[in-house]
């Protein structure tokens, strides 16, 4: 499904990833650990096509096509989602209108005629039980005065609504209390199928307690500097990076 | 820039602007120029009264004496009143008896810019005054309203047959003194609507005028009149669209407003008119004179207007709070594109006692574009317990726009309490690549984000109207980044 080779990007000038190579399949899940500024955000960032990052070098074919070519809405219309860590506020834009807007230009790119507005209010319905979020919610502007819980919990509400194939959390369990991050991970299982990956970038085991991951990469200076299974993700728990800072020192 | 792709963009812009067609239809002018002779013509083709006549003549003599203003935060050239054509009628092929006598291309004009001239069922809660240059051409709904005593008709047909009226009220609120412009709608204004609430009557529909102008080389000076009654309440609304034409177009118009103990009237205005190309060839000159004189206790006026139009916009309805307890309101989304000129706002003046102005501005500008608020809050002596609250907020897209606010109090009762709030914002690229994100493209986000900062207003709207408010500003701002 997603394919990244070599990958390098700067942003300002300064080199991030400095050659990311990754294969995700169809199904699995994987999880991103690593020190703070070792480039796990800057690798989801760059996968969705954020301005601010140049890509130098390599290349990512998402499901046989070309990623680094497409517009940031066209890679969303194909199917990536991104998770925001810092979900960004539309002051008078209300969730309803910011949602519709979103699937109906995705029905559009699939060559699909736009949901009623009926059948549109009919899938919010369903698809905020599965993260338990208040209806209120829906009617506010965009994570406008959201608390830190209900932006994350309205970032796996849209990933419901929208169906991605390629989901991408970042760092979704940072800023959550105990209760909604079981609520927010549990929201990403139930959604997961044989037709969708995932990408988890945390720092913490106890989101790979709710969404077990099949590997676990760490990153560390812009690459992926060790691969394993969940059992990794205790192993660091127990030690911490500094043994992987020193073996992997440049 | 090669000459093909200019011409693409060109062509881009240019098709934004869906109401730049002109029609064919036979036109009755008469000379270009401005003297006696011409506001005589005038005041005879309308067959007037006498009374018409001294009112225009007396403003021409006044407005001798003035000058074209300055003072705003525009660049405006002279403006040679002398090669205007004041007057521009369609042909009448016979006397105009029912609506079925309307010109067929005159109705097809209209159909065009999706505004009824027949009484329909789509837009069944609406009456309509139908503008077209300098002559009103039909009117709906007139006989259904009549059944509770509402008057609404041309202004030009008011004068003649309720002269009573007319002669108390016109010119009260804005004296042909008042300023340059209103001096000159004054001498030759030659349409508009009135409209006259009786006592006690809430109107059933909404009222609402077009106003559109066709013939080439000629200004527009419409005039309107509303007269709430005691206890009555109307909400009215105003549109307005011209031709694309590489000459600028002259649009002078007045609006007096008169409310009644307890009355209130709900004004609600869609500007669209030509805004010019790219360049800024041509476009609506739009000098606007508006104002309320709210002198009933507890009498409210809201002014609500949607600015996307115009190539220089002009205007700051306004509100005299004599009655105690008035109330009045000013919101206002106004957007500036290319190379458009807005110099807009309000002004609230409190007299009565424990009068009441609400002040919400939202500036958008884009392009090369400037955009001003320029707001009065004025307490008098008498206006004992007075409250304002006003916000201005602006709003840029990119670097080559500007974006001002001239805010202006005075207060001479010490009793008044008044706020001001402004903010000054971008859309942030982190706003747009959220969007993005979530499959919106960039010119749909930044629709939807204007359009967000522009709810508290937008939502003022009746309904049909807030609808083709908010796409009228998705379109206004097409290729605003690149």
């Amino acid at each position: 499904m997603l394919h990244i080779e070599n990958l390098h990007a700067t942003v300002e000038g300064k080199e991030i990833l400095r050659g990311i190579n990754l294969d995700i399949k169809a199904g699995e899940t994987h999880a991103i650990m690593g020190p703070n500024g070792s480039g796990k955000s800057t690798l989801s960032a760059v996968l969705a096509g954020h301005p601010a990052y140049t890509i130098t070098q390599g290349q990512v074919t998402f499901n046989g096509k070309n990623l680094l070519d497409m517009k940031p809405e066209d890679r969303a219309n194909e199917g990536l989602f991104l998770s925001f860590q810092y979900p960004v506020e539309i002051p008078g834009v209300s969730m309803t209108n910011f949602l519709r807007a979103a699937l109906n230009g995705k029905r559009k790119y699939q060559g699909l005629e736009p949901l009623s507005a009926a059948d549109f209010l009919k899938l919010m319905r369903e698809k905020k039980k599965i993260v338990e979020i208040d209806s209120n919610l829906t009617n506010r502007s965009v994570n406008e005065g959201f608390s830190g819980g209900e932006k994350k919990k309205n970032e796996i509400f849209q990933m419901a609504m929208l169906e991605p194939t390629l989901r991408i959390l970042d760092e979704t369990d940072s800023g959550l209390d105990i209760d909604a991050l079981r609520i927010v991970a549990q929201g990403v299982t139930k959604l997961k199928s044989d037709n969708n990956s995932t990408i988890v970038i945390t720092h913490y085991q106890r989101l790979l307690d709710y969404i077990v991951p099949d590997y676990i990469h760490i990153l560390y200076h812009g690459r992926i500097v060790l691969t394993g299974d969940k059992s990794l993700a205790l192993d660091l728990e127990k030690r911490g990076y500094d043994w992987i800072k020193e073996q992997f020192k440049d | 820039m090669s000459q093909n792709s200019e011409d693409i963009i060109n062509a881009a812009t240019d098709e934004k602007y869906k109401y730049g067609f002109s029609s064919e239809i036979e036109t009755e002018t008469i000379p270009r120029g401005l003297n006696e002779e011409t506001i005589r013509t005038i005041s005879r083709l309308k067959g007037e009264p006498d009374f018409m006549l001294e009112f225009r003549l007396k403003a021409f003599e006044q407005l001798q004496k003035m000058e074209q203003p300055d003072w705003a935060h525009l660049n405006v050239p002279h403006i040679d009143l002398q090669q205007i054509i004041y007057y521009a009628a369609p042909r009448k092929r016979e006397k105009l008896g029912s609506l079925d006598e309307v010109d067929p291309e005159i109705r097809r004009t209209f159909d065009k810019l999706g505004i009824p001239t027949y009484e329909q069922k789509q837009l069944a809660g609406v009456a309509i005054d139908a503008v077209l240059d300098s002559t009103s051409v039909s009117t709906t709904y007139r006989e259904r309203l009549a059944k509770d005593g509402i008057i609404f008709c041309p202004i030009s047909e008011a004068v003649r047959t309720h002269p009573d009226l007319v002669k108390k009220y016109l010119g009260k609120v804005v004296p042909a003194s008042d300023n340059y412009f209103a001096a000159l709608n004054s001498a030759v204004f030659s349409d508009g609507s009135f409209v006259y609430i009786p006592r006690g009557i809430r109107c059933p529909m909404e009222l609402s005028t077009y106003f559109r102008i066709n013939a080439q080389e000629t200004g527009q000076f419409e005039r309107t009149l509303i007269i709430a009654d005691e206890d009555s309440y109307v909400s009215y609304l105003e549109g307005c669209t011209a031709p694309m034409r590489d000459e600028n177009q002259l649009h002078a118009a007045i609006v007096e407003i008169i409310t009644e103990n307890r009355a209130e009237v709900k004004y609600s205005t869609v500007q669209n008119w030509y805004p010019g190309d790219k360049e800024g060839r041509g476009g609506i000159y739009n000098f606007v004179t508006k104002r309320a004189l709210v002198r009933g206790t507890r009498s409210k006026v809201s002014w609500t207007q949607v600015e996307t139009g115009s190539a220089i916009t002009w205007k700051y309805p306004s509100c005299i709070l004599r009655g105690d307890g008035a109330i009045g309101e000013f919101y206002s989304v106004a957007l500036t594109n290319n190379m458009q000129q807005a110099d807009t706002g309000t002004k609230m003046i409190h007299v009565g006692k424990n009068t009441r102005s609400t002040i919400i501005s939202k500036g958008i500008s884009a392009g090369k574009s400037q955009n001003s608020y320029r707001g009065l809050v004025k307490v008098t002596p008498s206006a004992t317990g007075a409250r304002n609250y006003s916000q201005c907020d602006s709003l840029l897209l990119g670097d080559k726009c500007g974006a001002h606010t001239f805010p202006y109090a005075d207060v001479a009762n010490p009793t008044a309490q008044i706020e001001h709030e402004a903010t000054t914002s971008k859309i942030s690229e982190d706003q747009l690549f959220y969007c993005n994100q979530r499959g919106i493209g960039t010119e749909e986000a930044i629709g939807l984000i204007v359009n967000g900062y522009a709810r508290d207003v937008l939502s003022r709207l009746p309904m049909e109207f807030a609808i083709e408010a908010q796409k009228l500003l998705q379109i206004s701002l097409e290729n605003s980044v690149g």
